[in-house]
């Protein structure tokens, strides 16, 4: 039985690879005009809504497509909303066309087998995509895309300052707690399963864990008490430090940085290196404020967009997934004026014109340099992701 | 056909309600056969007990609902007690009704502007008088104990009780019980205490409980006010609910039937408080004692009035000052700039959500307008008014906490594929007008003085002509505030148009809310503010209206 699924996907695969010709495309187009695109997006922060707006104003320019963002505060209740829709049967016409997605989500939609595709293949645009220089657009936190979801953004986990209170940033997670402890309650994280929280939880993960390699693998419960072991530790002695003590978190990333601005924190934690400088530029952070990474290296990993295999307006969908790989997209949400979100293109591939584009974006006082950065750690498989989610919560959730 | 219509409402509000809640009590019991899963019906309430952080949730919720309606009643009572003798409590009713239309998201997300650490309460005082260069450490909003939702509850529902306190005072003879007592030497205060209270408490039994329902049950506020790690039993509800693993409806299921227990045992121990307040004060009004002056209460309950209208008229004004706010850096006890700009640049956001709210919150309003005026005339015209338990149906969904049928009714629209559908929002906006709009509606239309329809049939004019040319015309403003308050009713609500509205539909309420998380506070301000004064220019057409279509009619214009 398992095999015969197995290879009845495998058919799929090869079918839809195979069947890629040029007037596909002008077909999905054709279907595509007129089509109403309910993008379920995380809608935390108001530059990305505005982005996404201006994103609905030039599909329907482009391709006839209406887009409408779906606010929403975790991305998981567009999976639970997919998988209600599909457990009760609802095979066509649902109400999810497009999902903002990465991570454990995908996961959960590749296994349950709730995403339409492969489709990347189809979108013209994905040919640009830096898919060897940039590896992680086609894994997921390690698990295969298979191209049932598009890249459509770099994001590295970066730790923002202000340089009028920290002077000496700690360079790795123990010795952020040292510097907690010589500052108690400047420092706070926003609780799982806010996802900037949890990745700073990876991040300490990843740090202080004995042998990195076991996170690439899904999560097995004997190995799991060992390789977190002293991350509760680390946590443990961190908490009293925290901002209220650890008794109280902030309620997400943009609530981080508010409060970064407020002074009532001397940190922000950011996935997008770029976004400090984009929020000083609209005198939402002071001007001292500065980025800075770990030695060590930060998480790094890339966010996508998937088509849910009921949607009602596939076509549509995959419209604006290729105007999202668009070199005019990606240009506009590097610059820091708008987003300030890596691109997932491969620069030097791209023509002179739409080159420039890219060469002009004014990085801003407080982003670090590519070589600044440095290199981005691999995410872990996401099982790893909920399960520590799960203990954090039990733990400190009380 | 009119005789079809009480009954009619009735289907529409119990039939999904009973469906809802059946749809909540199944998988609360292991039953769940749209998901294609069973368990054992001990199971969901297992994984319920062992969810951890449910002692504190399940703490929070009640704290934070007990005190609130506990404190509110007082404060209500009090400032009847203290003032009911004044020349400008007459006019409460006008003054009170646009607070009470300010949604509770939008007081939520202002009272945190106002008290949070770095809110204008501290800008304002620091750092000359506290020396808080930085905001401090301690904790205003989201506060271990959940007191600042607390507070905020008190300041939403004490205008509601108010009103209802008002309105049955004009059932009861009042003034003359007043005059008795007050020959017989007792004190204004200890005499209403004793005479009048008495008589207005069975009536706002049926309030009362909604506000303690709702303190209860609330899911906006405390989202935007309460801790998180873990939040109020209801919001942790919602989490499970949106969980990708769908095994967590089992004790999303199971807390909503605890929820509901917890709001009636809640509504039981409420009524045994009553019962025995009951019992001793006969002995305390049998004794005699006459009561002072009273000035000590009156002082504690003007200071108690004043503050709670204060911080509720602050927390609006902060709204408003950060949606024109320029940069506003703490400790600034102002913004650098005043400016349109976050509107201008909010504007195309923002027109969407105005829409849905405007349309979503007409049609509610209106369907509510019809089926209650119908029921109204129905009514009347067989001579019979609605019976104490049909008070009790009408007042379900304000008793039932919403989480607790909201979710069955999801399931039942996604098999009917009307989620997401206009109607679904619409009927689910429907549940909570239709209530509002009925309360605010019986008694003026009771109280249309019998003669005028009997004028009218002597000239000849059928029960129908009566109805739209004669009752419809003079009880104009009655029914338009009415219709105020239904719409208002309709643009605060947050978990109805999340569940009926399948995330399609964003209105002004779920923006904010969801805004509220972390978005720059300008935005939130900009959101927060336009859903709180879409009920108030509401409220401004249903007073301004009438006085203009009547400006040439000097005796239609004092009525109502």
């Amino acid at each position: 039985m398992r095999i015969v699924k197995i290879m009845l996907a495998a058919l799929a695969l090869a079918t839809g690879i195979g069947t890629v010709k040029a007037d596909d495309w002008s077909d999905t187009l054709a279907k595509a005009r007129g089509q109403t695109v309910y993008w379920n997006a995380w809608a935390g922060d108001e530059r990305i809504n505005t982005y996404i707006q201006w994103v609905g104003t030039r599909v329907q320019a482009e391709y006839g497509v209406t887009l409408r963002h779906v606010k929403l505060a975790d991305t998981a209740e567009a999976v639970s909303r997919v998988l209600a829709e599909k457990t009760a049967g609802r095979v066509e016409g649902g109400s999810v066309d497009l999902i903002w997605i990465n991570g454990e989500n995908f996961a959960a939609m590749k296994r349950g087998q709730m995403l339409f595709g492969p489709f990347t293949q189809k979108l013209p645009n994905f040919k640009l995509v830096d898919t060897k220089g940039k590896p992680t657009t086609l894994v997921d936190f390690t698990i295969p895309t298979d191209g049932l979801e598009s890249p459509w953004g770099m994001a590295q986990f970066v730790f923002m300052m202000d340089t009028a209170r920290v002077k000496n940033p700690p360079r790795s997670i123990p010795a952020l707690l040292d510097w907690a402890k010589a500052n108690p309650g400047r420092f706070g994280y926003p609780a799982p399963p806010d996802f900037i929280g949890s990745t700073f939880l990876k991040q300490a993960l990843v740090e202080l864990t004995p042998d990195r390699a076991i996170l690439q693998k899904p999560v097995d419960e004997a190995g799991f008490a060992a390789a977190t072991q002293p991350l509760w530790a680390w946590l443990d002695a961190l908490h009293p430090a925290l901002w209220r003590e650890g008794a109280a978190f902030p309620k997400s990333g943009p609530a981080l940085r508010q409060m970064l601005d407020d002074g009532a924190v001397d940190m922000a934690l950011s996935f997008h290196p770029g976004e400090a400088s984009s929020l000083i530029a609209e005198g939402k952070l002071p001007k001292s404020v500065r980025t800075f990474v770990l030695d060590g290296g930060t998480i790094g990993n890339t966010h996508f967009v998937a088509i849910p295999f009921n949607a009602k307006a596939k076509e549509g969908a995959m419209a604006v997934a290729n105007f999202l790989l668009s070199p005019e997209a990606q240009a506009r949400k590097q610059d820091p004026a708008y987003w300030g979100d890596g691109t997932v293109l491969d620069l030097a591939a791209l023509p002179a014109a739409d080159k420039a584009r890219f060469e002009a974006i004014q990085l801003g006082v407080a982003t670090l340099s590519p070589q600044e950065l440095g290199t981005a750690l691999p995410e872990p498989h996401p099982s790893w992701m909920t399960r520590i989610e799960e203990e954090w919560l039990k733990r400190y959730s009380r | 056909m009119l005789r079809l219509v009480p009954p009619l409402t009735l289907l529409l509000f119990l039939g999904p309600i009973a469906a809802g809640l059946a749809g909540t009590l199944l998988p609360a019991f292991g039953h769940l056969p749209v998901l294609g899963m069973d368990l054992a019906p001990s199971d969901p309430w297992r994984m319920l007990a062992g969810a951890p952080g449910l002692g504190t949730a399940l703490t929070l919720t009640l704290t934070s609902g007990l005190l609130s309606a506990a404190l509110s009643y007082t404060l209500a009572v009090g400032l009847c007690a203290a003032f009911h003798d004044r020349a400008w409590f007459a006019r409460l009713r006008v003054t009170l009704a646009p607070l009470l239309a300010v949604p509770h998201a939008a007081l939520a997300i202002g009272f945190a502007f106002l008290i949070a650490p770095s809110g204008w309460i501290a800008r304002l005082i620091s750092p000359w008088l506290t020396g808080w260069e930085t905001p401090p450490g301690f904790a205003t909003v989201a506060d271990p104990y959940a007191l600042a939702l607390t507070m905020a509850l008190m300041l939403k529902e004490t205008p509601f009780l108010l009103l209802m306190i008002l309105a049955a005072l004009n059932q009861v003879p009042s003034n003359r019980l007043m005059a008795v007592s007050r020959t017989l030497g007792y004190g204004p205060i200890t005499g209403w205490l004793k005479a009048v209270l008495p008589l207005v408490q069975r009536q706002i039994r049926l309030p009362l409980y909604a506000v303690l329902a709702y303190a209860l049950s609330n899911v906006d506020m405390a989202i935007v006010l309460a801790p998180d790690t873990p939040p109020p039993l209801a919001v942790q509800l919602l989490r499970w609910f949106n969980d990708p693993d769908l095994a967590m409806r089992f004790p999303a299921a199971a807390g909503a039937v605890l929820l509901c227990l917890v709001v009636a045992l809640a509504i039981g121990l409420t009524r045994g408080i009553e019962a025995l307040t009951g019992a001793l004060g006969r002995r305390w009004i049998a004794g005699g004692s006459r009561g002072g002056s009273g000035t000590g209460l009156r002082l504690a309950a003007g200071v108690g009035g004043g503050l709670a209208l204060a911080l509720s008229l602050f927390s609006l004004l902060a709204l408003g000052l950060w949606s024109l706010a320029g940069r506003w850096r703490y400790p600034d006890a102002l913004p650098q700039s005043i400016g349109l700009s976050t509107w201008m640049r909010q504007g195309e956001t923002l027109a969407l959500p105005f829409w849905t709210t405007l349309w979503a919150g007409l049609a509610a309003t209106l369907i509510a307008l019809a089926l209650v005026l119908a029921c109204l005339e129905h009514e009347q015209r067989r001579g019979r008014a609605l019976s104490q338990r049909g008070l009790w149906l009408l007042y379900l969904p304000l008793l039932v906490p919403q989480v607790g049928f909201l979710f069955g009714v999801q399931v039942l629209l996604v098999v009917a594929r009307l989620d997401g559908s206009a109607a679904a929002l619409v009927w689910s906006h429907l549940l909570f007008v239709l209530p509002y709009v009925y309360l605010a509606l019986a008694d003026p239309y009771r109280a249309l003085d019998a003669r005028y329809e009997r004028t009218a049939r002597c000239l000849g004019a059928s029960p129908a002509r009566v109805f739209w040319r004669v009752k419809l015309p003079i009880l104009l403003k009655p029914i338009l505030i009415a219709a105020a308050i239904g719409f208002a009713v309709s643009v605060s609500q947050y978990l109805p148009t999340l569940f009926a509205g399948a995330g399609r539909y964003a209105t002004l309420t779920t923006e904010a809310v969801s805004l509220s998380a972390g978005a720059d506070r300008r935005v939130v301000a900009v959101f927060a503010f336009a859903q709180g004064g879409l009920p108030f220019l509401g409220f401004l057409l249903a007073l301004l209206l009438p006085a203009w279509l009547y400006r040439h009619r000097a005796g239609l214009r004092r009525i109502g």
